[in-house]
């Protein structure tokens, strides 16, 4: 059995929090690149170019990529010979976040769902947990910000409806959402599990790096063909015309009951702020 | 061809007037930020016959929640918020002098027609260019809802401040029309 100290866990995430609200990953930087480097609109270069000048600056000055800085949530691989020290996973991440948001100078977006009344800390998280094989910690983070969630939607289809059904549903969602997630954006698509899995597996999909192909060569390919169908649309950076409305499109398939095509799209936006620690 | 222009914030109706559709503007001077909850104050107070906290009359307002703001610098990251959920808003404060409103994302019919009845314009910046943004701002202060943490009215002072015109007075609107099959 191996311990990890949850102090190392909440100074960890304290770091991880503040660092992914600063520093872009290198795959969405390199597709920003890429994207501007194929877009033909004038005004979609004209953004990209902004979108590259802001991450520059966000190193150089320390600001904050966007000031959403989102909601935390996490995904946490916990090996089943591992056993933390002190106080609880979740109370070890919490703290770790919300010591980053205060320090980081990162945005308190957490309110209560009615009266509207801000939480101050940015708690609660949103933990995701699984028990893995082994003994490691990986705790992976994303701030999400709330512009391009709201734009995501969760869909239970007829199975009859297939993957052209899958198609339809993502493609409208993408052009009915037009300007507003802030394209170009990156589409996590959970297919199949039930009604509460398919959006973990959508949100779960935007954790894979650009650069990173499905390991299965077909779901891969249906993820480029999803991919060229929306950058059909023409939506372009910032809504404002373009060959680039998203960078990537992440599929993660799941096994679902015999009566159900359970399917949802998380949408990111072009700040894909996420990072992973492994303790 | 769309053109550039350097204006003075507040707007006369004149400077709104000659702006079209693709226009680029730097703004300068002094704005006011306010999103969804300070939106709700803002309409209560109107509701109750109160005084605002500033003056609407060639107001411009800026949809942003910044950032907290670092040692030095008047703000943190300050890149506009989707402007739908202020729809509901918007048109009384055009009808009550409002000229501008800043923020990204697309606006409603009844937005739109308000534009053109009161001669007044939406302006879209660049949403997650949050750090960019914030260099442009001079500074800063809360001037209401303090409670409301990153939700507070601010009046803030910016020098040319990078704005595409995306609603004008005349009806025009400069998002793409998705190509669907």
């Amino acid at each position: 059995m191996r311990i990890v100290k949850s102090a190392d866990i909440v100074n960890r995430v304290a770091d991880m929090v503040m660092r992914a609200n600063r520093i872009l990953p290198a795959d969405v930087l390199t597709a920003i690149d890429q994207a501007k480097d194929r877009e033909t609109s004038v005004s979609g270069r004209d953004i990209l170019g902004q979108l590259q000048e802001n991450a520059a600056l966000a190193r150089e000055s320390g600001l904050p990529l966007c000031q959403d800085t989102g909601m935390a949530i996490f995904f946490v691989d916990m090996g089943e010979e591992c056993r933390i020290d002190g106080m609880g996973l979740r109370e070890a991440i919490t703290q770790g976040m919300r010591r980053g948001y205060q320090e980081g100078l990162l945005r308190k977006s957490v309110c209560h769902p009615l009266t509207r009344k801000n939480t101050g800390d940015n708690s609660p998280a949103v933990i995701h947990m699984d028990m893995v094989a082994g003994d490691a910690l990986k705790i992976a983070f994303m701030a999400k910000g709330g512009g391009s969630e709201n734009m995501s939607r969760v869909t239970m289809l007829s199975p009859a409806q297939g993957w052209p059904g899958i198609k339809d549903f993502v493609v409208n969602r993408v052009a009915e959402a037009g300007p507003n997630p802030c394209p170009p954006t990156i589409l996590g698509v959970g297919i199949g599990g039930s009604f509460e899995l398919a959006p973990i597996l959508a949100k779960k999909a935007l954790l894979r790096p650009l650069d990173q192909p499905h390991p299965d060569p077909e779901i891969a390919a249906m993820e480029q063909e999803l991919l060229a169908e929306v950058n059909e649309l023409g939506i372009g950076p910032m809504g404002l015309g373009g060959d680039v409305t998203c960078l990537g499109v992440r599929i993660n398939l799941a096994p679902c009951h015999i009566a159900s095509l359970p399917l949802a799209v998380n949408v990111q936006c072009h700040s894909a702020r996420h990072e992973e620690v492994e303790l | 061809m769309s053109k550039e222009y350097r204006l003075q914030a507040p707007l006369r109706e004149e400077d709104v007037q000659k702006l079209r559709v693709g226009d680029r503007v730097l703004l300068s001077g002094i704005i006011y930020t306010a999103r969804d909850a300070a939106h709700k104050k803002l309409i209560q107070a109107l509701d109750d016959g109160r005084e605002l906290p500033f003056p609407l009359q060639g107001a411009v307002i800026y949809y942003v929640g910044p950032s907290p703001a670092p040692e030095g610098r008047p703000i943190g990251s300050a890149g506009p918020t989707t402007s739908y959920r202020m729809d509901s808003y918007a048109p009384r404060l055009h009808g009550l002098g409002l000229k501008a409103t800043i923020g990204k994302g697309k606006r409603s019919q009844a937005v739109r027609d308000a534009l053109q009845a009161h001669k007044a314009v939406y302006f879209g910046a660049t949403g997650g260019a949050g750090a960019l943004l914030s260099l442009r701002i001079e500074a800063a202060k809360v001037i209401a809802f303090e409670d409301l943490g990153p939700e507070a009215v601010r009046e803030l002072v910016v020098r040319d401040f990078p704005l595409l015109v995306v609603n004008d007075a005349h009806g025009g609107e400069l998002y793409a029309q998705p190509k669907l099959k």
